[in-house]
């Protein structure tokens, strides 16, 4: 049995402070095969991996269930060094590369190969000198299975992006040991041929012999390198299967698939006369990260559209750059009458408003009282809230008040006064202020970002409900930027799924699984347009 | 109980209690070595005011999240060069010291704009570029203080007639002028009721600008740049008229200082002048991130008090040496150096 499997995982289990992430998880690898492992943002294919390497997150938060057995033998595996002497490698996705040192430099480091000189054999091993020759004789032989060109004496710093992953790649399979290697997402910051080139040299390092497991959410590459293909979905193992046996809709609708709650919401009846209340013409936003590339978007008066995608495709830099909070170019056309983009104030001014993504880095004054928090960006953007004296303005503090008080009564945020301060507020409640702040300044457009991110669930309800409630009540655009799928389906009208920085497609929340999960993958279009030209 | 302690400590804070706990026990010492107390509260009481506006122009500069205002020589050096002016311009009493103040204005605005400018450059080490700026410019100013074109014979040099005297009386001016506006006496202690009167004025100042829509934008810009940004204020603008404005106040901070103190003192002098209003502001509870106006007025009293208080006691009770300058000097740079430990800290 020893040499049939060289991984075997079974009935992982691992909590995160009550919530389960990973809910008895098997996965089996056998040598020389190429095993994809498919899910979507949070699945739990990160926690796997994380128990796979020993990660120190996972015992400083309580360990795991389950058994690991690596080549034969069980394994419990307690650091990332103990993973990598027994012959697990990792690619990681972003770059662990010192950029000063020569490729060879890099590949070596901490494994030079040394020869004695005069010196270390009299004051001992530490002293010896490198062997330059050999090592970078084990480099070439590295880059050559990869089957990559570049020379081996060049500095890491200024490479392309891609010529750095393989150098990553060459450090592994150097390691005389390796028998299997975990590639994160290897293919992410590729161009088409570099990830061609990159999935062939898999392909050959596969056939020496060395097991992959291959993280990754392109399903056109797992149908072309994969042999067996594992899928999570919230932490569950949703089916393992060989490649021949499957499909691209069928993963992407197991991906996916999810039961759809309704959160109370009837379809709008007056559809067919709506008004577009801000056009996107060929938005570029340059956010690190989440890079816009060109984005044509029409929104309509009193709907809520929902901005959805895999993490990194581009969806949160669309608020961003709206608001102006990151370099954009394009044009944004408010009621026929454009926005100055890359000035927060002439967004604000155009009655705009944004809940950020990140809630206690943008969206929080966290020592500041909560009332102060809430008239802040109206008092500053609109001079709101303010009393005047000649020269001199003051806050007018009785107005603050009042207003503070109603929002914390309207929107229910649960806190001991308008004085306190936001830091001690729990992460619904922190939600609701910065929602209050944003309703404070009468906006035309509402643009929310990852609303529920880092919530419970009970708030991550009410949040939801109180979009749904401004949009029905007071008819307020709402702009919804999400990660969960699941919660755009329950409260949008209309679903523009991101990849890539540009529109895959724009579905409406009732569309098919395999829809949303092509449309993630990036597959959307082209399978349709075939789809379209064949019928 | 317990719990109602701890509230207690945690308001106050540890720092605070310790100073307390050791003002207290110095007092303790001079009523045991027969020191007379009435003495030592008005000594208290001037150094409070004379060191108030000081301490209070560290607090626009936290604010707006440049953190402690370590460049302070810069407005202290423009305060001098304004006093230098009324003198020569041969003025007395309020007239002459008022005529200082206008003066140091647009001459600490100017700088203070340069000085903002440099700050913006250096976003996170603040603190450090500051204090070597305080330095420099004292030192450039060392050669300003030879060369520059006075001619009044209190401010020169008698000899060779040119080039500024290291220290410069106000006797003849307005020595004390603040200090004895309407000063009164109870018992042995001999209220600086002007001096006094004139710091609160300028807290009360301060504290009407932290309340307008530009001191709130200050503070949400020190509070979280990108908030500020969001709210669509113009961060490095901000932070350049908190500069500003603190370079000021330190302008007439020591105008005020100089006069109680009966002397401008030039050339080396302004060179650490920062650190006691650092130190005594920290003191007063404020952090590197936020500061109050009442942070300001109970770390100077608690600051200045432990200084005023401890000399004496020191001396009494080792009389050989300066124990109590040496005392001075680890409270003050001990309490900044805790306070900076503490600049990361948040929660």
């Amino acid at each position: 049995m020893g040499t049939q499997t060289i991984l075997e995982m079974k009935n992982i289990e691992k909590e995160y402070f009550g919530n389960k992430v990973l809910k008895g998880v098997n996965l089996t690898v056998k040598p020389g095969e190429i095993h994809a492992l498919l899910g979507e943002n949070g699945a739990g294919k990160s926690t796997l991996m994380n128990i796979l390497f020993g990660m120190p997150v996972i015992h400083s938060t309580g360990g795991f269930n389950g058994e690991i057995i690596f080549d034969g033998a069980p394994v419990s595996l307690k650091s990332p060094k103990e993973a990598m002497d027994l012959g697990i490698g990792m690619v990681h996705q972003e770059f662990m590369l010192i950029p000063g040192f020569t490729i060879t430099e890099n590949i070596k480091l901490n494994r030079e190969i040394t020869k004695h000189n005069p010196f270390s054999r009299v004051m001992g091993e530490k002293l010896k000198t490198l062997d330059t020759e050999q090592m970078n004789k084990d480099a070439r032989k590295a880059l050559d299975t990869l089957g990559i060109g570049i020379d081996e004496w060049m500095k890491v710093a200024g490479l392309p992006v891609g010529y750095m992953q393989f150098v990553e790649i060459a450090r592994e399979i150097d390691k005389s040991n390796m028998k299997l290697l975990v590639f994160d997402e290897p293919t992410a910051v590729l161009a088409e041929s570099e990830a061609d080139t990159l999935l062939a040299a898999m392909k050959k390092i596969a056939a020496s012999g060395i097991a992959i497991l291959f993280i990754t959410h392109r399903l056109d590459e797992v149908m072309s390198t994969a042999d067996q293909v594992t899928i999570l979905r919230d932490g569950e193992l949703v089916a393992t299967m060989k490649k021949e046996e499957t499909t691209v809709m069928q993963l992407a609708e197991l991906m996916v698939g999810r039961k759809v709650e309704k959160l109370g919401k009837e379809k709008k009846e007056n559809t067919q006369q709506e008004e577009i209340i801000m056009e996107i013409r060929n938005l570029k936003v340059g956010m690190p990260g989440e890079e816009v590339k060109g984005i044509d978007l029409e929104i309509y008066q009193g709907e809520i559209i929902g901005l959805g995608g895999l993490a990194g495709q581009g969806k949160i830099g669309i608020a961003n750059g709206i608001m102006g909070l990151y370099p954009a170019e394009g044009e944004v056309l408010l009621k026929g009458k454009k926005i100055q983009l890359n000035n927060p104030k002439a967004s604000l001014n155009s009655h705009l408003a944004f809940v950020s993504e990140d809630r206690r880095g943008v969206g929080l004054l966290l020592d500041t009282s909560i009332e102060l928090n809430i008239v802040i960006t109206a008092m500053q953007a609109q001079k709101k809230f303010l009393k005047r004296f000649g020269f001199f303005d003051q806050m007018d503090g009785k107005a603050t008040r009042e207003h503070a008080l109603k929002m914390i009564e309207d929107l229910d945020i649960r806190c001991r006064g308008p004085q306190q301060i936001t830091r001690r507020l729990s992460g619904g409640n922190q939600q609701k202020v910065c929602i209050a702040r944003a309703l404070t300044l009468e906006p035309n457009i509402l643009f929310v970002s990852e609303p529920t991110r880092g919530i419970d669930i009970g708030a991550k309800k009410l949040v939801l409900d109180l979009l749904v409630k401004l949009n029905r009540e007071l008819g307020m655009t709402i702009v919804m930027t999400s990660s969960e799928l699941g919660e755009l389906r329950s409260i949008c009208d209309r679903i523009a799924i991101i990849t890539e920085g540009k529109i895959e497609c724009i579905l409406e929340p009732e569309a098919s699984d395999a829809d949303f999960g092509l449309a993630m993958a990036g597959e959307y279009k082209k399978l349709r347009s075939k789809e379209a030209v064949i019928s | 109980m317990r719990e109602k302690i701890r509230l207690v400590v945690q308001n106050i804070g540890l720092p605070r209690i310790i100073i307390i706990s050791f003002l207290l026990t110095l007092i303790f010492g001079a009523v045991v070595y027969k020191i007379p107390l009435d003495a030592l509260t008005t000594d208290t009481l001037v150094r409070f005011g004379m060191n108030g506006v000081l301490v209070l122009a560290m607090v626009p500069c936290i604010q707006s999240g440049t953190g402690l205002n370590f460049g302070l020589p810069l407005g202290i050096i423009c305060g001098i060069l304004a006093g230098l002016i009324s003198i020569e311009m041969n003025l007395v009493g309020f007239q002459a010291i008022f005529t200082a103040m206008l003066i140091s204005i647009p001459l600490s605005a100017i700088s203070g704009y340069f000085y903002g400018v440099l700050l913006n450059k250096v976003k996170g080490s603040e603190m450090m570029v500051g204090n070597y700026v305080g330095f420099s410019v004292v030192s450039l100013m060392c050669i300003g203080w030879l060369v520059l074109p006075f001619k009044n014979g209190e401010i020169i040099w008698p000899i060779s007639g040119k080039g500024l005297r290291t220290t410069i009386a106000l006797t003849s001016r307005y020595d004390k002028i603040l200090n004895e506006f309407m000063s009164f006496k109870i018992g042995g202690v001999v209220v600086p009721t002007g001096l006094i009167l004139f710091f609160f004025m300028a807290c009360f100042l301060m504290w009407l600008f932290m309340r307008s829509k530009t001191g709130i934008a200050l503070k949400a810009v020190g509070d979280n740049p990108r908030f500020a940004t969001a709210s669509g204020i113009h961060v490095d603008r901000a932070r350049l008229i908190g500069t500003v404005l603190s370079t000021v106040i330190g302008g007439i901070g020591i105008i005020v200082y100089a006069q109680s103190f009966g002397f401008f003192q030039l050339y080396q002098a302004p060179l650490y002048m920062a650190f006691p209003p650092v130190a005594a502001i920290l003191i007063g509870g404020a952090s590197t991130r936020n500061a109050k106006i009442s942070h300001v007025i109970m770390g100077t009293l608690l600051f200045q008090a432990l200084l005023t208080i401890a000399l004496p006691v020191a001396n009494k009770l080792v009389s050989e040496g300066n124990l109590s300058e040496v005392a001075r000097i680890i409270v003050s740079n001990g309490i900044i150096l805790y306070a900076l430990t503490q600049a990361g800290g948040g929660e």
